[in-house]
């Protein structure tokens, strides 16, 4: 994350700190889709719970 | 950047599995008592069912329209067959205590749901830090409640939060509908916070309003087995722990965000 600390410090341009923000974002939404919606049997059993109790579509 | 998000969507998680245990976990065991059959709805009590002539004409139409989901929805019901065949801790928690593997994983995922959420909104973070706005636990605070309308709010008001033993539409169908809600919503609030143009707010509208013109996939019908009460203080309960662990977790991620901590 040193391009972000160098953007935060300089709050320099949007376009330099890109590359972080999409990496950060992805590893999120990816993240999100294998714990509340990848629909493999172990998974889903393991994470029901939460799931129903966050509103995703569990079945 | 990272480890401050990792902390406060630990932090957000275990609030949030706490209110869920307190809160929302007692309706999902009496959901699948209702789901398997263990209690039925309107089920006339044992020995008394002269009594309650009522109760046993409910409890008869009831059975019928166990019957008409089998017939009308075969799709949505053979799914939720298939998924609910293969909990080996479906119901393991009845009357036998408490389900500490069950519980466990429950804790462990809503801390990893937080933590993505927690990422999100760092992202989100660093995108208004590099235009120039200043980040700290108020604007945190902002932060977490435009996302628990995104990922939760919105998407509630098509696909509301369903109690096991709720039917359905398509699970495919739904999450597509539930992930373009929440980009769409998400969107819609980062205009309304940062546009600055009038354009800007009209767009904002529109992609707030598109989902709910377009509608959720529904069945069209009704075939839920527990009691709307019961289900209607999940959703209710789903929706209030959601917005205090997403307030926490805004609130935090701002509060590491604006010191710098974990950079």
């Amino acid at each position: 994350m040193k391009t972000m600390t160098s953007v935060k410090t300089l709050s320099g341009s949007l376009a330099q700190a890109a590359g972080s923000i999409m990496a950060v974002m992805a590893i999120g939404v990816t993240l999100m889709f294998v714990a509340g919606h990848a629909q493999s049997a172990t998974l889903h059993d393991a994470a029901h719970d939460m799931r129903h109790a966050t509103g995703f579509p569990c079945h | 950047m990272v480890s401050g998000a990792v902390f406060a969507g630990c932090a957000a998680g275990l609030i949030a599995a706490l209110l869920h245990f307190w809160f929302v976990q007692p309706l999902i065991l009496a959901g699948e008592q209702f789901e398997s059959g263990e209690r039925v709805h309107f089920a006339a009590p044992a020995g008394h069912a002269h009594d309650h002539g009522t109760a046993a004409d409910a409890a008869a139409e009831g059975a019928a329209d166990g019957a008409a989901v089998a017939q009308a929805a075969p799709d949505a019901e053979a799914e939720a067959g298939h998924d609910h065949s293969a909990h080996e801790h479906g119901t393991a928690g009845h009357g036998t205590g408490p389900d500490i593997k069950r519980d466990l994983l429950t804790v462990a995922f809503t801390v990893l749901i937080y933590v993505a959420y927690a990422f999100i909104l760092v992202a989100g973070f660093g995108a208004a830090t590099a235009m120039g706005q200043r980040v700290g636990p108020l604007q945190g605070l902002l932060w977490g409640l435009g996302g628990y309308a995104a990922f939760q709010l919105a998407p509630a008001l098509g696909l509301p939060p369903e109690l096991p033993g709720s039917v359905a539409a398509d699970l495919g169908a739904r999450q597509v509908w539930w992930w373009a809600t929440a980009g769409l919503t998400a969107a819609g609030f980062l205009l309304l916070g940062y546009g600055r143009k009038p354009w800007a707010f009209v767009l904002a509208g529109a992609a707030l309003a598109l989902p709910h013109v377009i509608g959720a996939p529904t069945l069209g019908d009704y075939f839920g087995v527990a009691p709307p009460e019961l289900a209607a203080a999940f959703a209710a309960r789903v929706l209030g722990v959601g917005l205090l662990a997403w307030a926490a977790l805004g609130w935090i991620a701002g509060h590491f965000w604006s010191r710098g901590d974990g950079v």
